[in-house]
């Protein structure tokens, strides 16, 4: 009998029996989250069903951050929603200023082995802690908050053996846009997409972070990691060593398909408008002479510590382009803080940079640096759909927070090696 | 649910976002679906909301409704009146919430179907007929779980009727 994958064997124990991929199971749920932009669908759903409750209060989650502070009030009207649920059952409310869903949740949350589903597309980026988290709609999340259980899908398993040393300037969102641009937006359509191998291990919770947020723009039910030495001293780091186990899969398990990279030839990376896939190396880019009117440094993807620390570094002493605007989000409160007690906010202010409160900002469209007609941005979130900051009629580009902090300096899509 | 649909197709490419069914820049309207369908696809059709009919059929190439979450995507599809997507595939996310909210998925050549065409398609058997056109197209059979989502119009009504999940 074949060995089984981190993904059968995590979704197994909570269906309380053997599963293989392809089934569809009924399975018990650790951790259950909604936003701002989808919680109150799943408020009203719970409601429709009369069953305005929730089955495990402490793992149940609310978070305020699409739209933090509200900008308008039909969504401080939908933070209400939220507020008053919250009284009602007991659910954690996460409120404005305390950060992005996903940077909370492994913060203070996510833990080896769980089963995590959230309304939100990146909440696969739990997984690199060795949960299996996966993002659903309002109204599977409103039955998980109720019932304390979902239906799955049992995924296939595709493997990536990442191998090689980072070239200088270059980093793991580089490598995650490279894999998407090479298998597609729906290259890993329903699976489970698992990263291993050397240069995986060598690599901060921070960056492993950056990987596992982007699997679902390669269409992915998850992206996961098999925890290890460096998963338990974030643990300890975050306060919950304990909870700290190891799970991978079997040496003979089935992979539907096995993919290597080596990091060691690749350079930064940026995708061009309006899919993920679309990917150019920075010297393919910079040829093309690409001026940018804005810049954006945060999100769920890349706007932790270490993101924030390595555009500093490029920005210290220089100025943002007069022809451009970088603004700059720390994921979550805890981020801020950090950045504040290393200098890396004076850094930003003095190159020129506005700083928000920590939440979505203008990745969602709806505030804090909406884009005019025609415009261009540089952004360091996970996605470059027409019309995702607010207006379809401006291009969104991705890249690294290197990338982005040298493109801030030039105005126009820039080499971070340039400046190292 | 209908077993029998009949209807005109509007066409559309690969990878229609959920940006382009329900824009973020609309994002305060989603606790008024009636009005968010309003702009239903605008970014991808701006004739679309103006001019869709209720019974219409949607016909696209690949990866339809990749992106972010938002359930109300698929929920102003059919608030819309769609009574069906074909596509050469969908995005997970937004095939598990059409499933859950009793909208119709069919994954099928798309290829020479076009705007306009009038379809009758026949769920169960997976059998898309364009009439314009007389040729008959056949489509990847919906899982039986998927296909008891959509007999009981869609998850919520599963769970009342059967007081859990039957996945059996």
């Amino acid at each position: 009998m074949l060995g089984k994958t981190m993904a059968e064997k995590i979704i197994g124990e909570h269906a309380g029996k053997e599963v293989k991929a392809g089934e569809i199971v009924v399975a018990k749920v650790d951790v259950a989250m909604v936003q701002d932009g989808t919680g109150p669908l799943s408020v009203q759903v719970l409601r429709e069903m009369g069953m305005e409750r929730v089955f495990n209060p402490n793992n149940t989650i609310l978070f305020l951050d699409h739209a933090t502070p509200s900008p308008r009030k039909e969504l401080s009207n939908a933070h209400k929603i939220l507020r008053e649920f919250s009284k009602k059952t007991g659910a954690y409310l996460s409120d404005v200023g305390e950060g992005v869903c996903h940077q909370r949740l492994v913060e203070s949350w996510a833990s080896p082995g769980q089963l995590i589903v959230g309304a939100d597309s990146h909440t696969c980026t739990s997984g690199a802690l060795g949960a299996f988290a996966t993002g659903m709609g309002s109204t599977d999340v409103a039955i998980a908050f109720a019932l304390g259980k979902v239906w799955l899908r049992v995924p296939e398993t595709h493997r990536f053996y990442i191998e090689g040393e980072f070239p200088e300037g270059v980093y793991s969102k580089d490598l995650i846009l490279h894999i998407i641009g090479t298998i597609g937006a729906d290259g890993a359509t329903y699976k489970a997409m698992e990263f291993i191998g050397p240069t995986i291990e060598k690599m901060s919770m921070e960056s492993r972070f950056t990987i596992t947020n982007m699997a679902i723009e390669a269409g992915a039910k998850t992206g996961m990691i098999p925890p290890d030495n460096v998963t338990k001293e974030y643990l300890e780091k975050m306060g919950r060593g304990d909870k700290y186990r190891e799970i991978k899969s079997d040496e003979d398990a089935w992979f539907e398909k096995d993919y290597e990279f080596n990091v060691s030839t690749l350079e930064p990376t940026v995708s061009f408008p309006h899919t993920v896939d679309n990917t150019r190396t920075i010297t393919e880019a910079k040829k093309m002479n690409i001026r940018i009117d804005q810049v954006y440094i945060g999100t769920c993807t890349n706007g932790r510590i270490e993101d924030l620390r390595v555009a500093a570094k490029i920005l210290e002493g220089n100025k943002v382009h007069k022809n451009t605007r970088l603004i700059v989000i720390p994921a979550s409160r805890r981020v801020y803080l950090q950045a504040l007690k290393e200098g890396l906010l004076e850094i930003f202010v003095e190159a020129g940079a506005a700083i928000e409160s920590p939440g979505c900002g203008p990745c969602v469209g709806i505030h804090k640096g909406v884009l005019a007609d025609g415009e261009r941005v540089l952004s360091t979130q996970n996605r470059n759909f027409k019309g995702r900051m607010g207006n379809p009629n401006a291009e969104i580009y991705l890249g690294s927070p290197a990338t982005a902090a040298a493109t801030a300096i030039e105005g126009k899509i820039a080499d971070p090696r340039d400046y190292l | 649910m209908e077993k029998i649909i009949k209807g005109r197709v509007w066409k559309f490419g690969d990878n229609i976002s959920t940006d382009h069914i329900a824009p973020g820049r609309y994002f305060h309207l989603r606790t008024n679906l009636p009005e968010l369908a309003k702009h239903v696809l605008e970014d991808a059709d701006p004739e679309f909301p103006k001019k869709v009919k209720p019974g219409d059929i949607i016909a696209a190439g690949n990866n339809f409704g990749l992106g972010s979450s938002r359930e109300h995507a698929p929920r102003i599809i059919k608030l819309a009146g769609v009574s069906c997507v074909i596509a050469k595939s969908f995005a997970r996310i937004f095939y598990r919430n059409a499933f859950n909210i009793g909208l119709p998925l069919l994954i099928a050549d798309t290829d020479k179907i076009d705007e306009g065409d009038e379809l009758e398609i026949d769920l169960e058997k997976g059998l898309i007929k364009d009439l314009t056109k007389g040729i008959t197209i056949e489509s990847t059979p919906i899982p039986p779980f998927m296909m008891r989502l959509l007999e009981d119009g869609g998850i919520v009504e599963h769970i009342m009727k059967h007081g859990d999940f039957k996945v059996d």
